[in-house]
């Protein structure tokens, strides 16, 4: 098991350092001066001569490249030209609202999700499967920015349930703030809903069809603990590891549900870095959701290798 | 009995004072969020929203444009034009509590000169020096003659900033600015909130009737609304003019328009790289006046923008006093379009490469030109780009057309000079005209309006036949506010002024 | 029945792919899948035949009308036929799902081989290479890639290709990792064949099924990202029909016109749907465990 985790981790750096040149080739790709970008409409050359000294972007990219590696080393991600603000304080300032949106859109999955697998499962080939069924697919079938206009339309301007957009922290408004979030997380979290829905069916239908499920309801057990206990328990184990990676896209920002609801989270923020041309923003913030999905990917990798002890030797 | 008077008398001292206790917050939705909310390194359109009520500038304009005393009470142009006397308010406290006076004014106007990375340097230029002659009155001396720079002073260039502040925080004066504003920061969530609250010591503060101030950037315009219909926000700005007529037709919203101090054009690349001097605008005058009779302007904003944007074809619009009326607005002629080419000698169709932003009015508005311009026989191919690509296209030379337009100054020069003068900073299309360099300059040293207006009518004569831009119209400023918001006026500019403007419970 | 169908295998009269055809066929979801990308696939083809008007001709007079004898999907914001940019766009959507999703194979797959089989250090370079480009978000990747490349409907094609190509490298090499171990492939060895060909003639038909499934279901994500690069403005350019690019100027109007966001969206869906719905089938019908 050491031996597992510590090939992996050695194989985190390699990748990390790849996905600092992708980073960082970003830069050259993006067409388009950022300093001109920046200026907007007011355009005096001086100015812009001395914008690129501050950022050196008059230097070559290897050198650019060197100072920023050796920032992070050092815990500097560099500063946002558009707003003066060190990168670590914007990732700071919208790492719990990301995190707030993926967490209710893994658990709003998850609820959806099993819940619809297991009946689906239980209720094999009826109109509930078929119906169910149709749910999962419909669910990642739909553009997220589509479906993300229409609810603000049904739940915010006819129905005036909820707020139309907008963003309010849990410790501020903890009601306010689940009204704000519940719809973005619902378009986040309803295609991975899918996805387990499909996979706890078919999970399901391989354990409830199984030789020890089928021995426990020949002890006479119930149906209903046949098939949370013993089913359940089996196929929820893949969930886990699912989740994490999930977990993990999640948090690299869902950069079109933001747009469409003004959540101030790290997609919002990369997409205008991007336009922007602000690369130290792009370049931290990447680095950091590279980093955290490659983790958890890890961490799933680990969870499944304990799960599953099959897999251990 | 009197025990009774007393709990009277306390119970109605209790009621009168109960509305004073809640507290009213005016919540603006902004099409984009702000860039940094430092006055001399700021560039966008948006952040001059918020300062407007964060900062207060020296002067200030009115709807027809003329300038008005704000933080400073008057001035004066000497005769040579090279000094300008300023006389400044009396009673003015920066948010801090620092008073305001012609130090301080000197202090702010020296850091917008020469602060590294400030965007209102080129804005400045003119200016020598600032000379503090007493308390309450500032020399400005200037290098030559310059009539706009007044219509500077009424804009970012002249909001003063508290010295304190400027020399506590230096550059991370954006992350908390301190003015003179009727509202002071409160706190800023990069694109998510930036709050003010009222200022007590403000010097016009009868007249300010909110208490708090949350602007929220939403991106969308179709959520924006949402969320004015829903009530969430009580102004915003940028509405669709394809939403003017819902807007009308809810009666909890009120409208608030006026034409935009800019306008909306196509720069065409007369000599900018390989795409101008080979193009087909640089050889012959006559294709870019053949494009401009393809177009009909009024179609134009009928179908893109129902019909409630206004038509122009000079870079002030038809309202403005700087209009040339020698050079009214022309009409669609096909005919007139054809035979311009024909006698031109270029083969039809025209290939152009017609660089368009990525913004769907933009995008809808390139199809219609384009569609237009195909009877006339010009092949436009549109090329959507966005907005920092688009820039550095612009600069190089790498496009035929661009449709773009110019948020617009108050001062016409500020719409002119930098498009039209050879090699300055934003004219892109590489017109160069000895003449009208001279006509510009000239323009900048006198002071009345009708010298100036004849001068700009020379140059209305050549640039509007030769030149590398052709306006189709200009803009209509909407605001969309609940009808809870009473006393509001809008101005051309765009800004929103919270001075004066009542919220109802 | 059963019986009749293991023997028919057995005695090698089914291939794999009419046994895969087979199954495939049986299942309701999956056959409804084809049907509809058939339809819709005819569609893009005869377009020019089945439209009634010209998708880009636009009629200022009769701007945002709704459905009608005329026009029966309505007109859009400069009066231009809903009916006839719905069926050219189905060109863009379906060609973008396709094309890219086969550059991602055409790069993918050779990679995964590569990676698979290739040796120690090949391995190691390819598999840390697509770990990080599946580490770094793909959109903002797409994004980057179709402003370099510049904003058209080719490519975006190739951006969301190049950004699908790690999932297909990952597929390839898992399958050629499990594959190599087996009796086949190791006796094709022992004979003497040189590795590109084992690798050609013997691994990659057997990975085969596996690919084809994660590429059907690929081309319906392929679809919804060239959406999604049409809702930012990336996409397909005007005035040509893109049903993403038509959503994105659609919703400035989805309280006057709202029949021009319901067509294009429903068009995207349906046609992503059948692509899922043809994975799911192909999935199921290429199980070895499955009858």
């Amino acid at each position: 098991m050491l031996l597992f985790l510590a090939k992996r981790l050695l194989q985190l750096l390699p990748t990390l350092f790849f996905v600092s040149l992708i980073i960082f080739s970003l830069q050259q790709l993006l067409p388009g001066d950022p300093a001109l970008a920046m200026a907007g409409e007011e355009r005096d050359p001086a100015v812009l001569e001395q914008i690129r000294k501050q950022y050196r972007l008059d230097q070559p990219l290897y050198v650019q490249y060197v100072y920023w590696v050796g920032g992070v080393l050092t815990g500097n991600l560099g500063e946002s030209m558009r707003l003066k603000e060190p990168v670590l304080t914007l990732i700071a300032q919208k790492f719990p609202v990301t995190l707030q949106l993926a967490l209710m859109a893994i658990v709003i999955s998850l609820l959806i999700g099993v819940g619809a697998g297991v009946i689906s499962a239980v209720k094999k080939d009826t109109p509930v499967d078929y119906a169910v069924n149709l749910f999962a697919l419909w669910g990642i079938s739909t553009p997220n920015f589509w479906l993300g206009i229409m609810l603000i339309f049904l739940f915010a301007v006819y129905l005036g349930w909820l707020p139309a957009s907008g963003y309010v922290g849990p410790l501020e408004d903890f009601w306010l703030s689940l009204k704000t979030t519940i719809l973005p997380a619902f378009v986040l979290g309803n295609s991975f809903a899918a996805v387990l829905m499909r996979h706890t069916r078919s999970a399901m239908l391989q354990a409830m069809a199984s030789d020890y499920v089928r021995t426990a309801r020949a002890k006479g057990l119930a149906e209903r603990s046949v098939v949370l206990k013993h089913a359940m328990r089996n196929a929820l184990t893949p969930v886990v590891t699912l989740g994490a990676l999930e977990l993990g896209t999640l948090l690299s920002g869902a950069v079109l549900t933001e747009q469409v609801f003004s959540i101030p989270g790290f997609g919002k923020l990369i997409v205008d870095s991007v336009f922007n041309r602000d690369y130290a923003v792009v370049q931290g913030v990447t680095l950091v959701t590279a980093t955290t999905y490659i983790l958890l990917n890890l961490l799933a990798d680990i969870a499944y290798v304990l799960i599953n002890p099959r897999l251990r030797s | 009995m009197k025990r009774l008077c007393l709990i009277g008398l306390l119970a109605g001292l209790a009621l009168a004072g109960a509305p004073a206790m809640a507290q009213t917050t005016l919540r603006i939705g902004l099409a984009e969020d702000p860039d940094v909310l430092d006055p001399t390194l700021a560039r966008t359109y948006v952040g001059r929203i918020v300062f407007a009520s964060l900062c207060d500038k020296l002067f200030d304009i009115d709807e027809q444009l003329n300038i008005v005393p704000q933080l400073a009470l008057s001035q004066e142009t000497s005769e040579d034009g090279k000094t300008v006397t300023i006389k400044l308010r009396s009673g003015v406290k920066f948010h801090d509590g620092s008073i305001m006076d012609a130090e301080a004014v000197k202090a702010s106007l020296e850091r917008h000169m020469s602060m590294q990375g400030s965007f209102r340097r080129p804005e400045l230029a003119a200016v020598d020096k600032v000379v503090v002659v007493d308390p309450s009155t500032v020399h400005l001396q200037l290098k030559a003659p310059f009539s706009p720079l007044i219509a500077q002073l009424a804009d970012r260039a002249g909001m003063i900033l508290s010295p304190k502040a400027i020399k506590e925080e230096a550059d991370k004066f954006g992350l908390k600015p301190v003015c003179a504003g009727p509202f002071k920061f409160v706190e800023r969530v990069q694109q998510d909130r930036i709050v003010l609250e009222r200022f007590a010591d403000y010097w016009n503060a009868a007249n300010v009737h909110v208490d708090r101030i949350v602007f929220r950037p939403i991106v969308e315009s179709t959520v924006r609304l949402a969320n004015l219909k829903s009530g969430s926000l009580d102004l915003i700005e940028r509405a669709l003019a394809t939403d003017l007529k819902e807007i009308k037709a809810d009666p909890k919203l009120k409208l608030a328009t006026q034409i935009q101090l800019g306008y909306q054009g196509i720069t065409l690349n007369l000599a900018n790289g390989e795409a101008g001097k080979n193009g087909p605008f640089g050889k012959d005058a006559r294709v870019r006046q053949a494009l401009e009779a393809a177009i009909d302007r009024k179609a134009l904003s009928d179908v893109v923008f129902n019909g409630e944007y206004l038509p122009g074809n000079q870079w002030v619009s038809p309202k403005n006093a700087y209009y040339q009326q020698k050079y009214p607005l022309p009409g669609r002629d096909v005919a007139k379009a054809k035979k311009l080419l024909a006698d031109a000698g270029v083969a039809t169709p025209v290939s152009v490469d017609f660089m368009v932003p990525n913004n769907p009015e933009s995008r809808q508005a390139a199809e219609v030109i384009q569609a237009m311009a195909q009877e006339a026989g010009f092949d436009m191919k549109i090329r959507v780009t966005e907005f920092a690509t688009s820039l550095n296209e612009a600069e190089q030379g790498r496009f035929q057309a661009f449709l773009i337009g110019w948020s617009g100054r108050i001062d016409p020069d500020g719409n002119s000079y930098i498009f039209f003068k050879c090699n300055a900073p934003q004219n892109n299309g590489h017109f160069c005209n000895k003449d009208v360099d001279q006509w510009l300059d000239d323009a900048r040293q006198v002071n009345k309006l009708e010298e100036r207006k004849a001068i700009y009518e020379k140059i209305a004569d050549k640039f509007l036949k030769e030149g590398s831009i052709i306006y189709l119209y200009h803009s209509l400023v909407i605001i969309a506010h609940s009808n809870k918001l009473e006393g509001y006026r809008q101005l051309p500019d765009g800004l929103v002024r919270v001075v004066g403007v009542k919220l109802k419970p | 029945m059963a019986v009749s169908d293991a023997l028919a295998v057995e005695l090698g009269e089914e291939s794999l792919g009419a046994r895969a055809w087979r199954r495939l066929t049986k299942r309701k979801g999956a056959v409804l899948g084809l049907l509809i990308i058939a339809v819709f696939v005819a569609v893009a083809i005869l377009a020019p035949m089945l439209a009634p008007y010209d998708p880009i001709r636009q009629s200022w007079s009769s701007i945002r009308k709704p459905p009608s004898i005329e026009h029966w999907f309505g007109t859009d914001e400069s009066g231009r036929d809903l009916f006839s940019r719905v069926i050219f766009g189905a060109r863009a959507s379906l060609l973008a799902g396709v094309v890219s999703i086969s550059i991602a194979l055409s790069l993918g797959v050779p990679l995964g081989l590569l990676a698979g089989y290739g040796g120690k250090w090949t391995d190691a370079l390819i598999s840390r290479i697509t770990d990080a480009m599946l580490a770094c978000p793909f959109l903002i990747l797409a994004i980057a890639l179709a402003a370099f490349l510049g904003p058209s409907l080719q490519n975006a094609m190739i951006a969301i290709g190049l950004t699908a190509t790690p999932i297909f490298v990952r597929l390839t090499r898992g399958q050629v990792l499990s594959v190599k171990v087996e009796d086949y492939v190791e006796a094709a060895r022992a004979v003497g064949n040189p590795p590109t060909r084992i690798a050609l003639k013997h691994i990659l038909p057997n990975i085969l099924p596996a690919l084809i499934v994660q590429a059907t279901i690929s081309v319906a994500t392929a679809i919804i990202a060239e959406a999604s690069l049409s809702f930012l403005g990336l996409g397909q350019q005007p005035p040509a029909p893109s049903w993403g690019s038509m959503l994105n100027t659609a919703q400035r109007f989805l309280t006057n016109a709202p029949w021009m966001a319901v067509w294009p969206g429903l068009a995207i869906f349906l046609v992503v749907l059948s692509f899922n719905m043809v994975g799911d089938g192909l999935r199921d019908a290429l199980d070895p465990k499955e009858r």
